[in-house]
């Protein structure tokens, strides 16, 4: 039996599969030893996960409301019937309210070459830069703090390095053992070959037990403790004087803008000891290689750009950057997040990061495309909900997103949607946010389609076709060509790689990829010729804006802070046997088995106080919502904290969350909101 | 130090880096060593004994997945009595284990003329019915031969999870978890890593443990092996 080689569909990491097939349903996925990110490792979900694709809850057919928008059903449609609709729809609001009343939300789950063409459809076919995806809500802040100081949006370095180069590691705000499950294999193999690792998290995650020194800190005052290590660093001389000279700038207002941080001052705002912040600083600043590693702990704040930006400073004011084993590693949550800001699903820059108020990169996409192009940034995806709330914007095209389950304040966002006058969502489930809609366009899943991924590590690899689709469904590109083709311009793709060589010609870091070339690996970015090996590591070479630079930062309060009646901080995030909203896991049968349903991970100190036992019904309210779930007593999380993951809709923790956002990345503070728990009669 | 070692591999001058095993030599020697314990991600090994070799000078047999390779050391691969020991240790594999889904065990036996019936059977081993206790895979423990590839890569070799281990001695000797037995109440995380490492086809997902037992798993092509070719696929 032949395997087909392909990329793993869950999260960032781009782990090789080799998927192999047995009557139309997956039978086995393996792993050659040789894959470039894991090295033959594999992960529940990308071993035993993938039988959601043959789901038979999978769209097959479109759908199309029938009567009123509140109280009409969906039903099966032509493709004919649906995609006149949806164009109509669209170019009637175009018509009467300017194209900037269209949004689009492209998906990080769909290929470099669908998010391309979404985003080239918005701009170029209906003429607005309203377009943006899930990385909003994921890393907006951290692909901002490191464009603003470094020029750079990705990781820096790469996974394989962790293993074989890096003597200390610093990881913050990612449970990497559940989220990139591959990341902290290798980050265990470090510390086993002697690396040691410091982690900053609230919660007693698997990687504490590898950790030389656990700070934990309370939620939502990193900028405290990451200024602390900067204090300590520069008051005991520890800074790398050569590289903040020659590559970086604004030292002087960095070192003013810690003075402040003494570990005691941290001490007394995180609940970190004082003598953890100068052990962990020291550990940083001395160590021959040392990498940092970050996820939604960080960014997810409404000061998400600031504690990025703090980690950068870090890394600049130490020289970690630029060798193997060292950098600024924001690990990215989907299988193609990295690829869909890099093709310019976002609302203030095109393909390739260049900014939609760059006149001379304006032109150039204006040549390329055929089009005249809108001079102002489009709205950010929190943005598109409050502008459908006040009709500013009147219809959302959605590819594979799910903003009904996985945005923060899920009522308040729910009402937005419900304002639009046309809704039209392209899933391969009927989602919250599809049953919502005015047309349901079915899709292929990645077991159905052709195209590339990019890794978390910048690794453009292919993605192959191994299934059939069900029913009706088509591609996504398919599906874009053909509204393309309605609303008057002609778009004439006939497979995934013609779509590629024209990102070839929109992105220079992509220039030098061809599908030959990654026929068997992938190739990492910056590959700007096809003679180019591509690119390991960043900055080998200097900065690509010319010098680093510092960005003093100073702590701020999170948006909501406890008090007598919401007590507690509740922190959002995911478990290993599940993905996002569920709307892929939870039709893996397996993942569904092991891991049911929701659970409120309360400290036992707490427990005892609101008299809840482990297994326990309890209400959790915050000012916006309130969900009821099973209570797991437990010492992971912090005394005064509470966890749950938002995976499942039956107990969705954005109904709680904090939708307040950080004024530059506009994120929301999924990371903290204040609720009350309390128990409820029922037991399980 | 020096950087590299230099010794002779049946007759045969080869010049590799310090630290590698005489596997390692072996194989930039154009020579194949079988090996069915060792696994690119475990650092034990010298467990199975399939890959021993001879060295000069030395009384016994060596491993050759663990020993390192030392300055003017003359390796003889496939010498009679290299040839003798393979053939007892696989005999004594097939004694205790359905070998019947494990291709490479099988292609060394053929390779070595291993005779399967000369030291009977350790029946108590192969009617050992499998287990199915979590959604993901089954162990099917008939078909053990306890090379640890599992328990190594669930442990300090990839995974750092410690929830299986050999327990027993003898011919009692098992792999387990703790507590109850049952995997879903171990600290496993069922990542499959040790079904992926599996040689043995001991540990296999359920869609497949189903579709041979349906029968309508395709037939694979059987592997032929030598030290000069390595594994070969046959046509089917």
């Amino acid at each position: 039996m032949r395997p087909v080689v392909t990329t793993c569909s869950y999260c960032g990491v781009g782990c090789t599969l080799e998927v192999r097939t047995l009557r139309g349903r997956i039978v086995k996925v393996t792993s050659p030893p040789d894959a470039p990110a894991n090295r033959g490792n594999l992960c529940v979900k990308g071993r035993f996960g993938h039988d959601y694709v043959t789901s038979p809850d999978r769209l097959t057919r479109p759908l199309v409301r029938r009567g009123d928008r509140r109280t009409g059903r969906l039903e099966p449609a032509s493709w004919e019937e649906a995609l006149d609709l949806v164009a109509r729809r669209l170019a009637s609001v175009r018509e009467r309210y300017g194209p900037g009343a269209v949004a689009g939300f492209s998906s990080a789950k769909c290929t470099n070459e669908e998010n391309y063409l979404f985003q080239k459809f918005l701009r170029a076919v209906i003429g607005t830069h309203n377009v943006d995806h899930c990385a909003r809500l994921c890393h907006a802040s951290s692909v901002v703090a490191m464009n603003l100081a470094l020029g750079a949006t990705a990781m820096t370095n790469s996974i394989g390095e962790i293993r074989d180069h890096a003597d200390v590691i610093l990881v913050t705000g990612s449970n990497t053992s559940e989220n990139h499950p591959i990341v902290a294999l290798e980050m265990k193999a470090a510390v086993a070959r002697g690396a040691r690792l410091i982690l900053i998290d609230p919660r007693e995650i698997e990687l504490a037990r590898f950790a030389t020194v656990w700070l934990r800190q309370r939620p939502g005052t990193d900028v405290a403790v990451l200024s602390g290590l900067a204090h300590v660093i520069i008051r005991d001389g520890l800074w790398n004087r050569e590289f903040v000279e020659r590559f970086t700038e604004g030292f002087e207002e960095l070192a003013a803008a810690v003075a402040h941080y003494t570990p005691q001052v941290v001490e007394a705002l995180s609940g970190v000891p004082a003598r953890d912040v100068e052990e962990a600083a020291r550990l940083y600043a001395t160590s021959p290689a040392a990498a940092i590693f970050w996820g939604m702990g960080i960014s997810q704040h409404t000061t998400g750009t600031d504690n990025a930006l703090a980690l950068v400073n870090l890394a600049l004011l130490c020289g970690q950057l630029g060798r193997p084993g060292t950098g600024l590693n924001p690990l990215r949550g989907q299988n193609n997040v990295q690829g869909a800001g890099d093709m310019g699903a976002l609302p203030h820059v095109l393909p390739g990061y260049v900014p939609v108020t760059d006149a001379e990169g304006r032109r150039r996409f204006e040549a390329l495309w055929g089009v005249r192009l809108p001079e102002a940034p489009g709205l950010t995806a929190t943005e598109v909900t409050e502008a459908a709330c006040d009709g500013r914007v009147r219809a959302l095209y959605v590819m594979g997103e799910n903003p009904a389950l996985t945005d923060a304040n899920l009522n308040h966002v729910r009402h937005c949607l419900e304002q639009l006058e046309f809704l039209v969502v392209q899933d391969i489930f009927l989602t919250e946010t599809a049953a919502m809609a005015d047309v349901v366009l079915p899709a292929w899943s990645w077991a159905e389609k052709d195209g590339t991924f990019t890794s978390t590590e910048r690794r453009v690899q292919r993605v192959r076709r191994f299934l059939d689709p069900p029913g009706e469904a088509r591609a996504d590109w398919d599906i874009l060509s053909d509204l393309a083709r309605r609303l008057g311009s002609d778009w004439r793709y006939d497979s995934a790689e013609a779509i590629f060589e024209e990102i070839r010609r929109a992105v220079p870091a992509y220039a030098g990829i061809t599908y030959a070339r990654i026929e068997e690996r992938g190739l990492q970015w910056p590959c700007p010729a096809e003679d180019h090996p591509g690119t390991p590591y960043l900055f080998a070479g200097g900065l690509p804006r010319g010098r680093g630079r510092f960005h003093p930062v100073g702590y701020l309060d999170p948006a909501e802070l406890p008090d007598d009646e919401f007590p507690l901080i509740l922190i959002t995030g995911r478990v290993l046997y599940h993905w996002h909203g569920g709307v892929i896991s939870r039709r893996s049968a397996g993942l569904n088995e092991i891991y049911p349903e929701a659970l409120v991970e309360l400290h036992p100190d707490d427990a005892a106080r609101l008299g809840v036992h482990d297994g326990q019904m309890v209400r959790v309210r915050s000012r916006r919502g309130e969900v009821t779930a099973a209570a797991r007593v437990t010492e992971r999380s912090r005394p005064g904290s509470v966890f749950l993951t938002f995976h499942f809709a039956e107990a969705a923790a954005n109904l709680l969350t904090n939708d307040a956002l950080d004024p530059r990345a506009r994120i929301p503070e999924f990371k903290v909101a204040a609720v009350a728990v309390e128990a409820v009669a029922r037991s399980r | 130090m020096s950087e590299t070692v230099t010794l002779t591999v049946d007759g045969r001058p080869v010049t590799v880096p310090a630290g590698s095993t005489l596997r390692e030599a072996a194989q930039a020697a154009g020579v194949h060593v079988p090996v069915l314990c060792w696994h690119p991600q475990v650092r034990t090994g010298s467990n199975c004994r399939v890959c021993v070799v001879e060295v000069a000078g030395n009384r016994t047999l060596v491993p050759s997945c663990s020993r390192q390779a030392e300055p003017g050391m003359e390796v003889r691969t496939d010498s009679e009595r290299v040839r003798r020991a393979r053939r007892v240790v696989l005999e004594l594999l097939l004694s205790e284990a359905d070998a019947s889904q494990a291709p490479e065990l099988l292609a060394y036996a053929a390779h070595y003329g291993a005779d399967p019936g000369r030291f009977g059977e350790i029946t108590a081993r192969k009617r050992r019915e499998p287990i199915r206790d979590n959604p993901f895979f089954v162990r099917d423990y008939a078909r053990c031969i306890l090379c640890r590839r599992c328990t190594e890569v669930c442990g300090v070799g990839v995974q750092h999870t410690f929830a299986i281990e050999i327990a027993g001695r003898g011919n009692r000797a098992a792999i387990a978890t703790g507590g109850t037995g049952l995997l879903p109440d171990s600290p496993c995380v069922f990542c499959g890593n040790c079904v992926g490492a599996c040689p043995t086809g001991a540990l296999v997902p359920v869609a497949e443990f189903e579709a041979r037992r349906d029968g309508i798993w395709p037939r694979e092509p059987a592997l032929r092996w030598s030290p000069a070719t390595g594994f070969v696929a046959e046509e089917v």
